[in-house]
């Protein structure tokens, strides 16, 4: 039993923080600390800088490019980048599509696809979720019908996450309407600037817009764009969603963000003293900062199961569990230590550039959009009740 | 990084989870933990055979382990099978020995890992409740010695105890960390008297009157009046054994608990196909991980010489076992409907310590406000 990491593991950490202090913008760094909402460009510049270190696309193996990065590794680098504010990696074609691609792709397929995702030349988006397939990802009614050389899709996507800077989306289709339910679903490789593609912000209840519907209507997609074989979607879709959730926790999120919750803690005043000396508000920190500190450690149990030859399954569905409902603890009590300023709505203040006075602490202004924003942590990805779900079948045994 | 243990620990929990299995089912540990003493003085000398008292002490002092890890793997086991034999006693006396004592003092420590000696802490008093500073109990200089005056409350196994470690004032405040100093006081010492009784998990426990008890020089352990430090460092032992045996009992009663989801019918079915009952079970999986976890932190801390660290990770983890233990008693009960409500069922004497354990050595509110006043550089 040793909780340490080794000397390599801490000369790797040491490489990963000198990287992000020499590369990583502090321009860049600050908006994601304070809560500032980033541009695509932000996203893309970001992911140009990992690039060219060839740290972007971290779950790959080495031979499309990828690092080639063991379990510990990865979360480490997830870790650090986190501690650092460094912006997310867009998942959708770095960590959703790619690994697909390579698993269950075409030779032609990967020839293609994974160097433009490398090199941005393509911005991806899901086409998972359906108004009626949720939770109940299965029941997608989006249709793909087989016409000579192309498929023609209609239908509806729904929750598309950056799909306006999008130029390209994987969905999921339905190729057998006879087929049991799981069994007639095909993964579809779409360019959204085909005709018949109509792309529709939704605007959370933050004001943001970070969430989109697509629409097809009789959209031809070229039957090169199927991803493995017809009807065998579903198989490549789980795979997608279970691929990779060392990091599902956000460990490394949660450290920052209870980090700036103390030092605003420290600063914010409550009846003439700080905040951080109020009773009832140290023992909800309290509360968290000590659950965080046992998930770290449930967090490197499954890294280290994983690194030993194991493979996270339903363990994920813990560490997801619980590592968002820590996430949105914190959020919580930053918006409680806001007081009466966490009422304001600036929506102007979450943008870069904005130079008035801040109406209460600075940090009042993306208090409480980011709480509220990150309610979305327990319901995607498969929500928590989903989650439990899972655990009751795979690990109980119920 | 390895959550492995050594091969050395998992033949010592091997062992120990077999000699437990063989010797103390649950018809047994109901006969020794209802008996008359509280504990069985056999059991307890093989277990000190087997080497589980040994393993809580370092070489230096006689033992073989005495590392964290060491530590948790014995409790772990013990709690597995709800074990009433003074094992904490023995940790927390024995370790305050190993630390503080003198070379006399410490020949004790034989008697204490060849199972002959029962040592027993006595440091809570009626109006203490847990904080370790709060001592009203006086000790007075006599001649060469001292004698001491005061009441310490629910000493585990006072009845069966030779010997007790107590906590006495020398100087100070009644609440105030210096001036505290610790005695080595015998069960016939003139002046000693007990009240025993049942606990409700188990085994006995008893009020201890010191009346004008006079003891030797040599029973002063430590320091005059420097006893809080040594106290602190051996209750954190027995803070992670209480933690570790906690998750030995947790992980019975979860899976006593899941077998019953999976046999138990109503309205035709298993009552584990039922999805308010399979979200309760993940959500106290998940519960039982992290405080799993968060053992794992209090044994690789407990030898952290940074003394607000360490303490800060025990106070960590005990306010987790104390959350979580009682969130896990209570739900299994409620999962197994009225049958969990009886005697006759194991699953509620798991519940029962799991309860109980955190009424000892600080309960989940105490070592949350302790957490936070270490952090704000307070704290006792």
């Amino acid at each position: 039993m040793d909780l340490n990491f080794t000397p390599e593991e801490e000369a790797f950490r040491s490489e990963v923080r000198q990287f992000l202090q020499e590369k990583l913008p502090t321009r860049m760094s600050e908006k994601v600390k304070s809560g500032l909402r980033l541009t695509r460009e932000d996203m893309a510049e970001w992911h140009a800088i990992l690039n060219e270190r060839g740290w972007l696309a971290n779950h790959w193996p080495q031979q499309y490019g990828g690092p080639g990065w063991g379990a510990v590794q990865k979360f480490i680098f997830e870790h650090e980048c986190a501690l650092a504010g460094a912006p997310r990696i867009v998942p959708f074609g770095v960590n959703m599509l790619g690994p697909v691609l390579i698993k269950y792709g075409s030779e032609e397929q990967k020839q293609y696809w994974l160097p433009r995702i490398l090199n941005g030349d393509d911005w991806w988006c899901q086409g998972y979720s359906e108004p009626g397939a949720g939770s109940d990802l299965a029941a997608v009614k989006t249709t793909a019908v087989r016409d000579g050389d192309h498929y023609v899709v209609n239908g509806q996507k729904t929750w598309t996450t950056l799909g306006h800077y999008a130029n390209m989306i994987f969905c999921l289709v339905r190729t057998d309407r006879e087929a049991r339910k799981q069994a007639g679903i095909s993964f579809l490789l779409v360019d959204m600037n085909t005709p018949g593609v109509e792309v529709k912000p939704i605007i959370t209840l933050d004001g943001e817009h970070e969430v989109n519907e697509v629409f097809f209507t009789d959209v031809r997609v070229p039957v090169q764009n199927l991803v493995g074989e017809e009807n065998k979607g579903w198989t490549y879709a789980k795979y997608l969603l279970t691929y990779e959730r060392t990091n599902i926790a956000g460990v490394g999120f949660s450290v920052a963000g209870l980090e700036r919750l103390k030092r605003i803690a420290r600063k914010v005043q409550r009846n003439g003293r700080p905040l951080s000396e109020d009773p009832s508000f140290a023992a909800r920190m309290a509360r968290v900062e000590i659950d965080l500190e046992n998930m770290k450690t449930t967090n490197l149990r499954v890294i280290a199961a994983v690194a030993g030859g194991g493979v996270p399954g339903a363990e994920s569905s813990m560490l997801k569990i619980r590592g968002t409902e820590i996430r949105q603890e914190i959020f919580s009590l930053t918006r409680r230590a806001m007081g009466p300023y966490a009422q304001p709505f600036i929506e102007e203040a979450l943008y870069e550039g904005y130079e008035q006075e801040p109406v209460g602490p600075e940090e009042a202004a993306s208090a409480a959009s980011m709480y509220f924003n990150n309610r979305k942590l327990s319901i995607f990805g498969g929500s928590n009740e989903i989650q439990k779900n899972i655990i009751s079948k795979m690990i109980l045994g119920l | 990084m390895n959550f492995e243990h050594t091969e050395d620990r998992r033949m010592l929990a091997d062992t120990l989870d077999r000699f437990i299995s063989e010797q103390y089912d649950f018809v047994q540990r109901d006969r020794i933990a209802t008996s008359d003493t509280g504990f069985s003085r056999e059991i307890w000398e093989q277990f000190a055979e087997l080497g589980a008292i040994g393993a809580l002490f370092a070489e230096d002092d006689g033992g073989f382990g005495g590392a964290g890890f060491d530590i948790s793997v014995v409790f772990q086991s013990l709690g597995r099978g709800l074990v009433v034999e003074p094992f904490l006693g023995a940790l927390i006396v024995g370790r305050a020995l190993a630390a503080a004592g003198s070379d006399e003092q410490k020949e004790l420590l034989a008697g204490i890992m060849d199972g002959s000696t029962i040592a027993a802490l006595a440091h809570d008093e009626p109006a203490g409740h847990h904080e370790l500073t709060r001592v009203a109990t006086r000790a007075e200089r006599r001649g060469d010695g001292w004698v001491i005056q005061g009441a310490k409350a629910v000493v585990p196994h006072g009845e069966q105890a030779g010997v007790f470690l107590v906590s006495a004032r020398t100087s100070g405040e009644v609440d105030a960390a210096e001036g505290i100093s610790l005695f080595l006081v015998r069960r016939d010492a003139p002046g000693v008297s007990l009240r025993g009784y049942r606990n409700i998990d188990g085994g006995r426990a008893a009020e201890l009157t010191l009346d004008g008890v006079s003891v030797a020089a040599d029973a002063l352990l430590g320091g005059e009046g420097a006893g809080h430090a040594v106290l602190e460092r051996a209750v954190g032992y027995g803070l992670l054994a209480l933690c570790a045996e906690a998750i030995g009992a947790m992980d019975v009663a979860k899976d006593q608990t899941l077998e019953y989801l999976r046999t138990r019918k109503q309205f035709g079915v298993p009552i584990g196909s039922f999805q308010a009952l399979q979200h309760r079970m993940a959500d106290l999986l998940l519960e039982i991980e992290q405080a799993r976890s968060a053992v794992i932190n209090a044994a690789a801390a407990i030898d952290d010489e940074d003394r607000v660290a360490r303490e800060k990770v025990l106070s960590a983890a005990k306010y987790t076992i104390g959350r979580i233990g009682t969130r896990v008693a209570e739900e299994c009960i409620q999962l197994h409907g009225g049958i969990g409500m009886t005697w006759e069922l194991p699953l509620a004497h798991f519940a029962k310590r799991l309860v109980m354990i955190d009424h000892q050595l600080g309960d989940e509110d105490h070592h949350l406000a302790r957490y936070i006043a270490l952090g704000q550089g307070a704290g006792g």
